[in-house]
């Protein structure tokens, strides 16, 4: 299903005309809105002028999450606060939050967009959504929101949080799509069992699943779990919010809205643009429409493959590969580097054990040691220690084979280990605290 | 002729303990004997208890992984030598024992041992054959009444 065909369907050297007036247009928007970036391209050596085919984006600087957060709170906002009609920030882990703003054309761009990622999905005006994504800020429910409700979808804001209530409204009103994390549609899952119900009380046969990465496997877990089509998409609140990239029924990567956004893979270390196809690189982008929050080059942080190959659906807008990690996501234990999503894929495939796990990292002496907790489900195990033992060595064999290093894996009660509403923390670093010596 | 004994999955932090027996006084399960195997991190708590399919759902539904195994249970002399008997009789029957623990009770002179065998049925048969006393699971669930 379509939203746009027209524009989803457009032959690439029509596409790519349309991104290269785009693009003239935002790098002048840029230069002459704001400060940073006008500043930024004068260092450089470029004006405006100096974009005449696509590749010229090449003379534009980068742009990080540093200087997103060094401009706060409104420094890189194109549009004068008359024009901006409304605000959301990202989660702000560490300091203070990266505050975006929209203009009147930018919320209309947006839900336009939405509207088609979730039409690609399979939605459409005869779904009920239950949008399980904390509102606020967040961009996340909010632009879900406007744009299943511009397909003419029956949108239900139950928000994150109050899971009875939302497993119970999710039965009561018949809810057909659920927008939620992955992890948090495993959580409602648990918690639909618990409350004594089985998959034939609900209606659920769409999940619209993003703001975190999800391996195939807890893809198949979700599924299972709810009997439902999971999909995934792709946002970032500095770039708009969801709408960015989606994937479709194929589900063969996820549809970048090209019209609006310029994606480009770099090699992380080196930042050069990586032009071989198929190699992983951090994605970059550029958003080609956006008036109020306008960035250049912006690296994502996200590792993916981009695919320019037609797509069966017939949607021409190239594809990212699910995130493959985040390169600030990614542990460096020992030198090497981890990724949370290939000990997801690890844990999974076991089912003596949840689908909850926790990675802590200390350090000791010079030494970095990997601890994976997780949750022992299968009762049948305790019959006698060596099974458990074999258990654990079993997850440890097949984790030392995929990340190549030794970790200590260690059994939990079951629902012990933290679960998440929003985007699941499994991380915990303990490497850079104090150590806390003996009296 | 076989007990039923529960199986608890313990984390090893501080308050686990005191939490499952907290869930079983709350259920009015009385413990009748209680062993530990544990390493650094977790271990498996074996319980018998007067109610042991009451006190293994209320343990379930306090969020434990929980599981019930038939053990054998006998009645030995309380005195020197008397385990060394019915070990050796297991032995020479070539029936290994996975795990073992032993309580004390109310009647005089003997002493109860859970005993867990690869082979439950042959080990059932070897001790009767030597006239060990066997107990069964009605009588120690009803030991201190």
């Amino acid at each position: 299903m379509f939203f746009d065909r027209e524009t989803e369907t457009m032959p690439r050297s029509q596409l790519e005309l349309t991104q290269l007036e785009r693009l003239k247009w935002v790098v002048r928007h840029c230069y002459e809105n704001v400060e940073f970036y006008h500043y930024r391209m004068e260092k450089a050596g470029v004006t405006p002028d100096k974009i005449k085919t696509l590749s010229d984006i090449q003379y534009i600087p980068y742009t990080t999450k540093a200087d997103l957060r060094d401009n706060y709170p409104f420094g890189m906002f194109g549009a004068s606060m008359k024009k901006i009609v409304r605000i959301h920030a990202s989660s702000g882990t560490t300091g203070k939050p990266t505050v975006v703003g929209y203009t009147k054309r930018d919320l209309e761009n947006w839900s336009s967009l939405v509207a088609r990622l979730v039409m690609a999905a399979g939605a459409s005006e005869d779904d009920i959504v239950q949008i399980a994504f904390g509102y606020g800020l967040f961009t996340g429910a909010l632009g879900l929101h406007y744009g299943l409700e511009k397909i003419g979808a029956t949108v239900v804001p139950t928000s994150s949080g109050n899971t009875q209530k939302q497993v119970m409204l999710m039965k009561d009103f018949g809810t057909t799509a659920v927008v939620s994390t992955p992890s948090y549609a495993l959580y409602m899952a648990e918690v639909a069992q618990e409350m004594g119900y089985q998959k034939k009380d609900f209606k659920l046969r769409l999940g619209l699943f993003g703001s975190e990465g999800c391996t195939e496997e807890m893809r198949d877990k979700i599924e299972q779990a709810w009997g439902l089509f999971a999909t995934d998409n792709y946002g970032m609140s500095e770039l708009m919010g969801p709408g960015v990239a989606g994937e479709c029924q194929e589900r063969r990567g996820m549809h970048i809205a090209e019209d609006h956004f310029l994606a480009e893979l770099i090699d992380t270390k080196t930042e050069d643009v990586i032009t071989h196809e198929g190699r992983a690189g951090e994605l970059v982008i550029t958003t080609l429409t956006k008036e109020g929050f306008p960035v250049l080059r912006y690296r994502t942080k996200d590792i993916t493959k981009l695919d320019f190959e037609p797509c069966p659906c017939g949607r021409t807008h190239a594809r990212m590969h699910k995130i493959m990690g985040r390169s600030d996501d990614m542990l460096k234990i020992r030198g090497v580097n981890v990724f949370p999503s290939q000990i997801e894929s690890v844990l999974i495939a076991i089912p003596q054990v949840g689908p909850h796990y926790q990675l802590i990292v200390r350090r000791e002496g010079y030494l970095d040691t990997l601890e994976v907790l997780v949750e022992l489900i299968d009762s049948s195990l305790l019959e006698k220690y060596a099974q458990l033992e074999a258990l654990q060595r079993e997850i440890h064999d097949k984790l030392k084979t995929v990340l190549g290093i030794e970790c200590k894996v260690n059994l939990a009660e079951p629902k012990t280990i933290q679960r998440f509403q929003g985007k699941a923390q499994r991380i915990v670093d303990l490497r850079n605290q104090k150590e806390v010596s003996p009296q | 002729m076989l007990i039923k004994q529960i199986s608890v999955f313990v984390e090893n932090k501080p308050g686990r303990l005191a939490d499952i027996t907290k869930t079983l006084a709350a259920n009015q399960v009385d413990i009748r004997a209680l062993s530990i195997a544990d390493t650094t991190d977790f271990g498996i708590l074996r319980l018998i208890v007067n109610k042991p399919d009451i006190a293994a759902d209320a343990l379930k539904t306090a969020g434990y992984t929980v599981s019930i195994t038939e053990v054998i249970g006998i009645g030995i002399d309380d005195q020197p030598g008397g385990l060394c008997d019915a070990l050796s009789m297991l032995l020479s029957a070539g029936i290994t024992v996975e795990y073992m623990y032993a309580f004390i009770g109310r009647a005089k002179n003997t002493a109860y041992v859970i005993l867990r065998v690869e082979n439950t049925e042959a080990a059932i048969q070897t001790l009767q054959e030597h006239g060990i006393k066997l107990i069964r699971g009605d009588d120690i669930y009803q030991l201190v009444q």
